[in-house]
């Protein structure tokens, strides 16, 4: 009865100011949908972590360009959606490091690696900009 | 985010209330960045922090690396869970010095 079913959809200017209500948002998303405290507290890092990707590789820092976000409730999975219409991201640069080197930076895209079950670039509509998507089972 | 400094037995206590994200993150880093700097041991308590991401993970890193560079302390205490996921995750959780607590710290050096 869950099936593709939208839970939550944002349209919100790519500044990092923005980002406590994005989290407080995709939190109780989360919870409303059945996830643990600790799922829900996963997802909404990887979502920030993901919307950082975006203010500083796809727009190059704060912008009013837009983010969009959707989390869908496909039967026992959230599927996450995060659209910007930036340049076409070069994956190369979010790519996470390796961690036996310890210096600052990187960590991002290895903490969404290690909370979700999927994540990556997939075909933008109409070519326009990018679109990351991420997936995880409720627990 | 709010941080506050004080001395606490010839070492500088720096003490981070709230979210240290991608917004606060760079007033972290300077703070800690200049606490390091000025040659001192630094405490740093996460007890009030209600989350952190990987930009205020890297600050920790950068004023990490500095310490010790110069051969100071830098440890940190009271780390809240939503940090010790973080640290966790990054695998730094065993590269950081973390006690307890601030007294746990102190009393551990004494």
């Amino acid at each position: 009865m869950h099936a593709n079913e939208t839970v939550l959809e944002l349209r919100f200017p790519a500044r990092a100011e923005r980002l406590k209500k994005v989290r407080a948002a995709v939190h109780e998303a989360a919870t409303r949908s059945g996830c643990t405290p600790a799922c829900a507290h996963d997802i909404m890092m990887a979502v920030d972590e993901a919307c950082q990707n975006i203010i500083r590789h796809a727009y190059g820092g704060d912008s009013d360009s837009e983010i969009v976000l959707r989390i869908e409730r496909h039967d026992d999975q959230l599927v996450l959606l995060l659209r910007d219409f930036a340049e076409k991201v070069d994956e190369r640069r979010v790519e996470p490091r390796p961690l036996d080197e310890l210096r600052p930076g990187g960590l991002g895209v290895h903490i969404i690696r290690e909370v979700m079950d999927e994540c990556g670039f997939v075909p933008a509509p109409s070519g326009v900009g990018n679109l990351y998507r991420m997936a995880i089972r409720i627990r | 985010m709010n941080h506050e400094v004080n001395e606490q037995q010839g070492r500088r206590v720096v003490s981070f209330e709230g979210d240290v994200d991608l917004e606060s993150s760079p007033s972290a880093r300077g703070v800690l960045l200049e606490e390091v700097s000025g040659g001192n041991d630094v405490l740093v308590d996460l007890s009030r922090v209600t989350y952190i991401d990987s930009s205020g993970v890297a600050s920790l890193v950068e004023a990490f690396q500095k310490a010790r560079s110069q051969k100071t302390g830098f440890a940190l205490a009271s780390v809240s869970q939503p940090v010790h996921r973080v640290l966790q995750l990054a695998r730094l959780d065993k590269v950081f010095t973390i006690h307890e607590s601030i007294e746990d710290a102190l009393a551990h050096d004494a």
